[in-house]
């Protein structure tokens, strides 16, 4: 994969979630799926720790569907948000896909206030019939071992 | 509201720390400032969380020797630690010194605290070890400056509690009926034993805490707080909560409260139902369960399944996911949340912990809504016009019942009642009025 494909990619994908275009931004994903918030420490076992979000596909179509309901109070109404993503590395090939790295800066302005999110993304790329697709997406919050606010946006 | 006139200031401040919590807390409505005042605030913590039993962690969590993990009672920072010879102590983590703080992990295994500033070193039961450059003290031994100790320490069924009053009700006495409600969440445990071993979510909310501890057995909202994942998730839970259900809703006195499902899982009578998963999912945990309790034993204890209790003043047993509320201020809370652990049954961890991170926390399914309307509440109450917040839901159809306890229907506001109450009496109790 091409940098410059990847970080096309990764622009559009933090656009689609900044915007709330939910449709479009689930259909990024392929079926084996793994969205995945840690909290307390980036490297925890998943299966054993508490994260802030362990999402496989069916609960990602289902926070989706959450969504859509338009019932989703802690983002009715939606949060304002713009991310800049940057620092982004081609860090090798594991079976197949592309691993990336990115850090980003996100800020949330609601009628509670505005918060100041940041972190670490990796990504796992692959093309599907000759699109950029995500297969797993991690996201290191600088933050994660403290209390934090409601994060009811796809991060 | 006449009668409050003195007590609340125009901007609804009450006018000293001898607040009128009896004419504040009426059986049928709260006043606005009780969310809002810091100096109500800080009488709470002198009266409520530096005073009664206030859960602290779990054993499991200082499961070896020497193991230790940071907690906390109200903004109080504590190490919760395990001697060698077993036992547990609650250290306030501040050096007898100069007050700087002797741990700074989050959990470890030591058995001293040695703090940086000047290196003063502490036993973990807090005794004083010792301090450098001793010339300075006249000899070695001089000092007895141990850490501060939270100085009632009481454990049930590993649960830990502490309470910073020398004397008093005892925690089983404090615990009064919710015990039954923690025998009955151990009693799912195939060896009878739980375990936090899955680390905590920390969650914020711009609230009070006992906007909190309030919902936390409030059968009313989630038929509309939580509609969009009962919609989409096709959860049984919604209806659990509705006007036909019969389950109840139970003050177990101390301002412990509870949501009693177990009419509505008895009436559909299918084991682990209450849990959304069925007998064929988990063998292993329902054959371990069969050999302990015997069959019809176990099918009992399946069908009925967790309890959903609020134990005054901070813990909350929802189910699978247990709650400890944090105030440190009058419009701030954490509240840190885990998936209860069963000693020695990983199919049924796997998928506690897996329903827990969905529900829970800051990007839960369910808590992210319920912290929003904390949060609307809260920025509501600020304004204290009108004065008021009503509690009346169901006050004239409660009854009481075989125990002597008071009970509701499945939306009703009895646990609300029952919180206030005691919290009233918390708060009036032994002042000069």
């Amino acid at each position: 994969m091409d940098l410059r494909e990847v970080e096309q990619f990764l622009f559009r994908e933090a656009r689609l979630a900044d915007e709330h275009r939910y449709e479009e931004w689930e259909a990024l994903w392929t079926p084996d799926a793994l969205y995945w918030v840690p909290a307390n420490n980036d490297n925890a076992d998943r299966m054993t720790q508490m994260s802030i979000i362990h999402d496989n596909r069916n609960r990602i179509a289902t926070r989706i569907r959450q969504y859509l309901t338009g019932r989703r109070h802690s983002q009715v109404p939606k949060s304002r948000l713009r991310r800049v993503v940057s620092n982004v590395e081609i860090l090798g090939v594991e079976d197949g896909d592309t691993v990336v790295g990115a850090n980003f800066v996100l800020v949330e302005s609601r009628e509670r206030g505005t918060e100041i999110w940041a972190g670490r993304y990796t990504y796992r790329l692959r093309t599907v019939e000759g699109e950029i697709a995500m297969a797993y997406k991690k996201v290191e919050l600088v933050d994660n071992a403290r209390a934090i606010a409601t994060l009811a946006f796809l991060i | 509201m006449t009668e409050v006139t003195d007590a609340v200031g125009p901007a609804g401040r009450p006018s000293g720390p001898a607040a009128r919590y009896d004419e504040l807390i009426q059986p049928r409505r709260v006043h606005g400032s009780l969310y809002t005042s810091p100096e109500i605030f800080a009488d709470e913590l002198q009266q409520i969380w530096y005073r009664t039993w206030v859960y602290v962690g779990h054993v499991s969590e200082i499961a070896e020797p020497n193991d230790y993990v940071r907690k906390s009672i109200g903004p109080q920072d504590v190490i919760m630690t395990r001697t060698a010879d077993g036992e547990v102590h609650l250290l306030l983590n501040r050096c007898a010194h100069r007050g700087n703080l002797v741990c700074e992990a989050d959990a470890g295994n030591s058995s001293s605290f040695r703090c940086p500033y000047h290196g003063w070193t502490y036993r973990n039961n807090g005794d004083m070890l010792g301090y450098p450059f001793h010339q300075g003290y006249g000899g070695r031994n001089k000092l007895e400056l141990g850490l501060g100790r939270v100085p009632r320490v009481g454990v049930y069924q590993g649960f830990v509690f502490g309470s910073f009053a020398e004397d008093g009700p005892t925690l089983e006495q404090h615990l009064g009926e919710a015990k039954g409600e923690i025998d009955r969440l151990v009693r799912l445990a195939p060896e009878g034993e739980i375990e936090l071993s899955a680390g905590f979510l920390k969650h914020r909310a711009r609230a009070n805490w006992k906007l909190l501890a309030e919902n936390e057995t409030d059968g009313y909202h989630p038929q509309f707080v939580h509609a969009s994942i009962f919609s989409v998730a096709e959860s049984g839970i919604g209806a659990l909560y509705g006007e036909k259900s019969t389950a109840v809703t139970r003050a177990l006195g101390n301002g412990h409260s509870e949501n009693d499902l177990r009419p509505e899982f008895r009436r559909l009578g299918v084991p682990l139902g209450w849990f959304g998963t069925t007998e064929e999912k988990v063998p292993n945990y329902v054959k371990a369960m069969r050999d302990r309790h015997g069959d019809s034993g176990a099918e009992e204890v399946l069908i009925e399944g967790a309890p959903h209790v609020m134990i005054f003043p901070n813990l909350f047993i929802a189910e699978i996911q247990l709650f400890a509320i944090q105030p440190l201020a009058a419009d701030l809370t954490v509240q840190h949340v885990t998936a209860v652990q069963f000693k020695s049954a990983p199919e049924m961890n796997k998928r506690m912990l897996q329903q827990c991170v969905g529900s829970v926390g800051p990007a839960g399914m369910l808590l992210a809504d319920d912290t929003e309307m904390y949060e609307r509440n809260q920025a509501g109450v600020a304004e204290l016009r009108p004065e008021w917040l009503d509690v009346r839901r169901g006050v004239d159809r409660e009854e009481i019942d075989e125990r002597g306890l008071t009970i509701g229907g499945a939306t009703d506001e009895t646990g609300m009642r029952g919180f206030w109450s005691h919290y009233k009496h918390l708060m009036t109790e032994g002042r000069v009025r």
